[in-house]
C-alpha cells in the first residue's frame, strides 16, 4: 500500500480529529469558570485538579510524541538498550511519592507557581532563582522541538510536506492555550487518551495477528539485538535512572504536579501513573513488531525513511497493517499526544518566565494579573 | 505536656512512614541491577526474559507504592 493511495479517508479522519480537539481547547475555557487573568487559574488551573484529572494530564504530559515515536524508533534501531524507558518509568514513581508531596505543600502554602519561585523562597536569591528558571526554559524548547518532529513524521507519511500544516497546527495551539490556559491540555488529554489507547491495543493486537504471533515477532529480532550487550549494561541502567530523576525537574513536569489539589492526589498517582507505563512498553515493542513485518525493506517506504531515518518505523508499521481510516486515526492519537505535552510545556516556560524573570528583572512589580490588551475581543471569537 | 505527647505521636508516625518509604527502594533494585534480567530464557509465550521481567516490574512497582500509600495515609488515626 502506498501512502499517496490513502491520503483521503485517512486525511479526513485524521482533520476531524484535529479539529475535534481544537474545539474541546477552546471549549475549555469555560470549565470549571474563574478568572482566568489570574497566573494561578491560567497556568495551574487553579490548583484544583483531583485525582482523574491529574492522572490525565500527567499522562498526556509525561507520554508524549517522544514515547510514540523515538522509543520504538530506538527499540527498532538499537535494540534492546530502547527498552531503558521501562526500568525509567518505574523508579521515578517511587521518587515522586516522596518528594513530591513535600514540595507541593510549600508551594501551595507560599503561592509558588514554579521550581524556580520555591528557589527564590527558599535561599532567598535572585540570581538563583533565575538561574532555574533559564535552565528550565532551555531544556523545555529541544522537548518542544521533539513534539514538533513527531508531528511532521505522522503528516509526511500522509503525504503532507512543507512547514505550512506544522505552523497552523502551532498557531491552532498556541490560540487555545493563551485562551484555555492549562485547562486546555487538561480536557484534551482526556480525548487523547480514548484515541492512544483505543490505537495501542489495536496495534498489539492486530499486528501480532498478522506476523504470527509474539514469539515470531521476536524471532525476526537479530540475536544481539534481543537482549543488551555485556559493555551496554551500566549505560542501560544510568540512563534509567538519570531520566528517572530528572523527569519531575523539568518545568512541564513540575505544573502537572502543582495543579493537583492535594498532597494524596499526587500519591495515589504515582500508583495509578504506571499504568502509562505499561502502554509505554507495549509502544516500545512496536519497534520489533516493526522489524518482524520488514518495513524497512518495502519500496513503499524507502522515501520516508530516507526523510526521517528510524523515526518512521512506526507510522510504517501502521501504513502497512491497518485500513486507511484507521492509520488516520493512529496518526492522529500521535499527533494529538504531541499537542497536549507541547501545550502544558508552553504554559510552563511561560509560568517560569513571567514569574522569574519578567516580574523580578524586566518590570518589578508588575501586577500578577496576566496584561493581554486585546484579550476583552480575541481575534478568533 | 499536651505538646510533647503530640510531638511524640508525630515523632511515631514519622518514623513508621520511613520505614515504609524504603519499601520504595526495592523497584531501584529489582530494575537497575541490569545482570537479573540480560537474558532470553526462559521466555514466556514466546517473549524473552528480558522484556516480561521489566513488563512485571511496571506492576510490581505500582504494588509496591499502593501498599506505601495506604499504609501511610495521612489524616489515619
Amino acid at each position: 500500500m502506498t501512502p499517496q493511495r490513502l491520503d483521503a479517508s485517512a486525511l479526513v479522519v485524521f482533520v476531524f480529529l484535529f479539529a475535534l480537539v481544537t474545539v474541546v481547547g477552546f471549549v475549555a475555557s469555560r470549565w470549571r469558570r474563574a478568572d482566568l487573568d489570574q497566573l494561578h487559574e491560567w497556568g495551574l488551573g487553579g490548583r484544583r485538579f483531583g485525582t482523574l484529572v491529574t492522572w490525565f494530564l500527567l499522562g498526556g504530559d509525561l507520554y508524549t510524541a517522544y514515547t510514540f515515536i523515538a522509543v520504538p524508533a530506538l527499540v527498532f534501531g538499537a535494540g534492546a538498550l530502547g527498552f531503558f524507558a521501562l526500568p525509567y518509568t518505574v523508579i521515578t514513581y517511587p521518587f515522586v511519592f516522596v518528594v513530591m508531596p513535600r514540595l507541593w505543600s510549600v508551594s501551595h502554602k507560599h503561592g509558588y507557581i514554579t521550581a524556580a519561585d520555591f528557589v527564590r523562597g527558599r535561599f532567598d536569591s535572585g540570581a538563583l532563582a533565575l538561574a532555574v528558571a533559564v535552565t528550565g526554559i532551555l531544556a523545555t524548547m529541544p522537548y518542544i522541538a521533539l513534539q514538533l518532529v513527531g508531528i511532521q513524521v505522522v503528516l509526511g507519511a500522509m503525504g503532507i510536506q512543507g512547514d505550512l500544516p506544522l505552523i497552523i497546527a502551532f498557531v491552532i495551539l498556541a490560540a487555545y492555550t493563551y485562551q484555555s490556559g492549562l485547562r486546555a491540555p487538561a480536557l484534551i488529554a482526556v480525548v487523547k487518551d480514548a484515541i492512544i489507547y483505543v490505537t495501542v491495543i489495536a496495534a498489539v493486537v492486530v499486528v501480532p495477528m498478522k506476523l504470527g504471533g509474539y514469539g515470531r515477532i521476536f524471532d525476526a529480532v537479530p540475536p544481539q539485538k534481543l537482549i543488551l550487550a555485556p559493555q551496554q549494561q551500566t549505560a542501560y541502567a544510568t540512563l534509567a535512572l538519570g531520566s528517572a530523576l530528572a523527569l519531575f525537574l523539568y518545568p512541564h513536569s513540575m505544573t502537572g504536579v502543582l495543579s493537583s489539589s492535594g498532597r494524596s492526589v499526587i500519591r495515589r498517582n504515582t500508583a495509578m501513573l504506571p499504568a502509562y507505563s505499561f502502554l509505554l512498553g507495549l509502544i516500545a515493542l512496536l519497534g520489533y513488531m516493526a522489524i518482524a513485518a520488514g518495513v524497512d525493506r518495502s519500496d513503499a517506504f524507502k522515501a520516508g525513511f530516507a526523510q526521517y531515518g528510524t523515526n518512521f518505523a512506526v507510522p510504517a508499521l501502521f501504513l502497512s497493517a491497518f485500513p486507511a481510516w484507521f492509520v488516520g486515526f493512529a496518526f492522529a492519537s500521535i499527533a494529538i499526544g504531541a499537542l497536549v505535552p507541547a501545550a502544558i510545556m508552553s504554559i510552563a516556560a511561560a509560568n517560569l518566565f513571567t514569574r522569574n524573570i519578567y516580574r523580578e528583572f524586566l518590570r518589578r512589580g508588575a501586577p500578577p494579573r496576566r496584561s493581554r490588551p486585546w484579550r476583552s475581543s480575541p481575534p478568533w471569537s | 505536656m499536651g505538646d510533647e505527647k503530640h510531638d511524640e505521636k508525630r515523632g511515631r508516625s514519622a518514623g513508621r512512614s520511613r520505614g515504609w518509604h524504603s519499601l520504595l527502594l526495592v523497584p531501584f533494585v529489582g530494575t537497575l541491577w541490569v545482570p537479573f534480567y540480560n537474558s532470553v530464557e526462559p521466555r514466556l509465550g514466546g517473549v524473552p526474559y528480558f522484556y516480561w521481567y521489566q513488563f512485571l516490574w511496571i506492576a510490581i512497582g505500582a504494588a509496591i507504592t499502593a501498599l506505601v500509600y495506604f499504609a501511610t495515609r495521612e489524616g489515619k488515626p
